[in-house]
């Protein structure tokens, strides 16, 4: 059951657009009601090929030897490829915006690293010879330590898991074994606090578990070009990263996709597309490769593990005044995305909470399992349920009511973040306050009446003083423990404000925006039909209806020079003629 | 033995896209000779129907019948580049390209209007239903079809638009983290309601109540399912799912859905949802999605309701009845906590 509360923030909102807010059918709704919605592996192709790929039984050992004699004899076999065959054999995913090194192989080479690393794809008639022929690849190996803990992999002398990164963590800045958070001073924070609340959450890893497995299509189009049929969540990401890895002009290849069986985050790796391609440009002839749904479930690589440690200094009155973090991402074998999310969780801290002393260190660490990757909630969803369990264990120590400690600790509009940015557009207090109403969960007069609006800014949107360090610097493990090197005055700002856009339909702090297009009902010289009504009544409002917008409605008219961001592409509009 | 119930809560927000920025969309849009708009991405349907919320801003922004327009995803021969739909970014960023594209096309067709009225550009509205006519004179009009008849046939311009949004890469500090982040949070707080079983160990969601504050909401039957969708795979997240249920340790790989634990249809929890808009000031007429975050203060609110019934903490997901009827044993039984409010 879904209700609209349109009172709340009724002024900075004019509902009276024509169909954004009705509930209208998707385009889409009747071709995945009738099962005849076009998914990725709903192409047929003439002569196509299937690939399998040959996996580690080992969590982590080297490579003596590999021996496909006896499966490119077997019946049906087309093509085996190896690492060798992979131009461009190293790739890591985030190298398309320029972050982080390569450290993955297509095809393992000399080591494998977790349990299920493809080695070698076979390429046969039809699914069952070249799984039958997989069985008769040989591999030799010789076994090697295995780390599956986050913090034993980083401790000095564990063995090294991804050789691009040595010390067993992703390199921060080129000069950290983590991404650091220092706004305020946490230790001062403790000091004055009443009760101290500390504690350690393990989020395990989770499968994606999409209806529609991982897979792709690859085809050549007899003009030089190959098209992929592809079941990617990002089309252009996973095409940039194919044509690295096969070493094409991304024109030479056509992507299709864009209706997919659930992604998650799942679909973003871009597990079959490159091996597809090649497996195409190899043989001449159409290649598929799709993961079955064990395949899928234990090498699709999850949603990673994090560990996460919150020390939290509260005062009598229940206002916290320090909170620190230390959290370990389980990357697996490889970086995949696991080093952006770390950053996303950094922004994140501490929470939806304005807190004076907020420190945090976010470690990637890499240990020998499937590579993790984004997830529903990437760097969010698990660092949300410590806090939260977290803030539980906090009202608690304080003797307040849960509702009532959130309320008191909510940001507002106003305030100032961790990450040095001040918060705007902030809710939080009114959904607490809706949410405790409607599980009739009672708060206090005064906490019913806080509000987002007001009581942010002035003292709570100063940055202070804060002492920062040089711990942890790459290759010295020994620095972690160490001692602030420095304080930055209160105020210090050192990244610049990136520009904001500014879109229509907000009426937050400036007139309305006069290029959104008006809506005046046709009325023919004969009587025309009323117009619809509209799909939602919003309830009445509790407050007094905000003052009436002006008679005259703004016309379409050409966007002011002050409006940047996308409507700088709206250049048509300022070249009317008679 | 007995079953106590418990109320827990957890309050979250989410930052809508990726959040350093850097992660461009883009939209193509143009008109048959009929007046009827396609919209060209590259932008991913997975479901969670990026194709409806970008015709819908698509079809307002225009000012034409939802019927007019259609989105075509995603051919990287045809629709422009975008990230991709990951990070919560499809609602915002592609609503933005698609404002943008909109506008364009819009400003032609205004002006072939224009020229077949033999009037000013900006003195012209639409009116949504596929009719555009001079502002207070409703009988000086020209259907959306006419125009673009006109515009193609006679006129000889193409009603199209190009967008793209982009919010430029931020750099990060590597000593304080300082950052430019997202720019638009969604918010939420929900309350779950369960019931523990001090035998068995397991848990029961009895219901949910939760408030979302998600800036302007395009499309409220979408919303819904994103929500209770969401809801369902926090409970899944929070009781059942692991491939290792005993991390760091590696074993008990799951190979399939007899052995990868999930909640079934029977253990769907009634749920209630209100929705807040405080429209985001760079969103897409304020938009900001629901996106991923509509699973996550489930998994909070559920661990703090089985504390609340039985006075067990479970710090390490998933909250399976092994890990509760362990601390239920070191507790030396079940330890209720205060009732909270109103219960079912």
């Amino acid at each position: 059951m879904m209700e609209f509360r349109k009172d709340l923030f009724s002024n900075e909102r004019d509902d009276d657009l024509n169909v954004v807010g009705k509930g209208v059918q998707r385009q889409d709704a009747p071709g995945h009601v009738t099962g005849r919605s076009p998914f990725f592996d709903d192409h047929a192709f003439e002569g196509l090929l299937h690939l399998k790929v040959v996996r580690s039984p080992h969590p982590h050992a080297r490579i003596r030897r590999i021996d496909i004699s006896a499966a490119e004899r077997a019946p049906g076999v087309k093509r085996i490829l190896r690492g060798a065959d992979v131009p461009v054999n190293r790739n890591t995913l985030l190298s398309l915006i320029n972050f982080g090194k390569d450290d993955e192989p297509t095809l393992a080479v000399d080591k494998v690293r977790y349990i299920g690393e493809p080695i070698v794809a076979i390429i046969a008639e039809s699914e069952a010879q070249a799984l039958a022929a997989r069985a008769l690849v040989r591999l030799e190996y010789e076994p090697l330590p295995a780390v599956f803990d986050v913090e034993e992999a980083l401790k000095p002398g564990a063995p090294v898991i991804n050789d691009i990164y040595p010390g067993n963590y992703f390199e921060y800045h080129e000069k950290y074994d983590h991404q650091k958070l220092r706004f305020g001073d946490v230790e001062r924070g403790f000091a004055m606090a009443d009760h101290i609340v500390e504690d350690r959450y393990q989020m395990s890893p989770i499968e994606h578990a999409p209806t529609e497995t991982n897979g792709s299509i690859a085809a050549p189009e007899q003009n030089d070009r190959f098209v992929v049929h592809s079941c990617a969540q990002g089309l252009f990401f996973s095409l940039g990263t194919a044509a690295k890895i096969v070493n094409l002009d991304s024109n030479r290849l056509h992507f299709i996709g864009g209706t997919v069986g659930g992604g998650f985050g799942g679909k973003v790796d871009s597990l079959t597309e490159p091996l597809s391609i090649l497996g195409a440009m190899m043989t001449g002839r159409p290649v598929r490769y799709v993961l079955d749904r064990e395949e899928e479930m234990l090498y699709g690589s999850p949603r990673g593990a994090e560990r996460i440690y919150i020390k939290d200094g509260i005062a009598r009155d229940g206002r916290i005044l320090a909170r620190q973090i230390r959290s370990y991402f389980d990357a697996g074998a490889y970086t995949r995305l696991s080093s952006y999310a770390a950053i996303k969780c950094t922004a994140h801290l501490p929470g939806p909470y304005t807190i004076p002393n907020v420190a945090s260190d976010i470690y990637v660490a890499y240990t020998n399992r499937c590579p993790s990757t984004a997830m529903r909630g990437f760097g969010i969803t698990a660092v949300d349920f410590a806090l939260e369990v977290h803030m539980d264990k906090g009202a608690e120590a304080c003797g307040l009511d849960p509702m009532e400690f959130r309320i008191l600790n909510a940001y507002r509009d106003g305030d100032m973040k961790a990450h040095r940015r001040v918060a705007k557009n902030t809710a939080l207090i009114e959904c607490v306050q809706v949410a405790a109403e409607k599980a009739r969960w009672p708060i206090s007069d005064e906490a019913r009446r806080q509000s987002s609006l007001t009581g942010g800014g002035g003292a709570r949107a100063e940055i202070p003083a804060t002492p920062i360090d040089e711990n942890g610097r790459i290759n010295r493990p020994e620095t972690r423990g160490g001692r602030p090197t420095q304080t930055l005055p209160a105020g210090t700002m050192r990244i610049p404000l990136t520009k904001q856009p500014i879109m229509e339909g907000s009426t937050e702090n400036r007139p309305k925006a006069p290029a959104v297009p008006q809506y005046e009902p046709y009325r023919p010289a004969a009587a025309a039909p009323p117009p619809p009504a509209p799909a939602y009544t919003p309830p009445p409002p509790s407050a007094p209806p905000p003052a009436p917008a002006p008679a005259a409605a703004p016309s379409a008219s050409p966007a002011p020079a002050s409006q940047h961001g996308a409507h700088r592409f709206s250049s048509v509009f300022g070249t009317r003629r008679r | 033995m007995a079953r106590f119930r418990g109320r827990g809560m957890a309050s979250v927000n989410y930052p809508i896209g990726m959040n350093l920025g850097g992660d461009p969309s883009q939209a193509l849009i143009h008109s048959n000779p009929d007046g009827k708009f396609t919209v060209a991405l590259s932008a991913i349907d997975l479901g969670q129907g990026m194709k409806q919320v970008t015709r819908q801003v698509a079809a307002e922004t225009l000012g034409v019948p939802i019927e007019d327009v259609y989105v075509d995803t995603a051919d990287s021969d045809t629709g422009p580049h975008d990230m991709g739909s990951f990070a919560s970014r499809g609602t915002h960023r592609m609503g933005n390209a698609v404002i943008a594209a909109a506008r364009e096309a819009r400003g032609v067709l205004l002006e072939a209007a224009a020229e077949e009225l033999e009037v000013n550009a900006a003195d012209l509205v639409t009116d949504g239903k596929g009719n555009i006519h001079v502002k207070g004179a409703p009988s000086r009009s020209i259907t959306v079809r006419a125009t673009a008849q006109a515009a193609q046939f006679k006129q000889g311009k193409t009603i199209a638009g190009r967008g793209i949004f982009l919010i430029p890469l931020s750099s990060v500090d590597p000593e304080t983290g300082e950052m430019n982040p997202n720019t638009a949070f969604a918010h939420a707080c929900l309350v779950a309601d369960v019931e523990v079983d001090d035998e068995t160990g397991e848990v029961t969601v009895l219901g949910m109540n939760s408030a979302y504050e998600l800036g302007r909401v395009i499309n409220p039957k979408m919303v819904e399912q994103q929500l209770v969708g969401g809801a369902w795979m926090g409970i899944s997240h929070a009781l059942y799912e692991t491939p290792e249920p005993y991390y760091p340790n590696p074993d008990h790989g799951p190979r399939d859905f007899n052995e990868y634990l999930m909640p079934g249809p029977g253990d769907i929890a009634p749920y209630s949802i209100a929705i807040l808009e405080r429209p985001a000031p760079d969103g897409p007429f304020g938009g900001k999605g629901p996106g991923e975050m509509c699973a996550n203060p489930v998994l909070p609110a559920i661990a703090n309701a089985v504390y609340n019934a039985v006075g067990v903490r479970v710090n390490d997901l998933p909250i399976t009845p092994e890990k509760i009827l362990r601390g239920i044993r070191a507790n030396g039984g079940a330890k209720p906590q205060a009732r909270r409010g109103g219960a079912l």
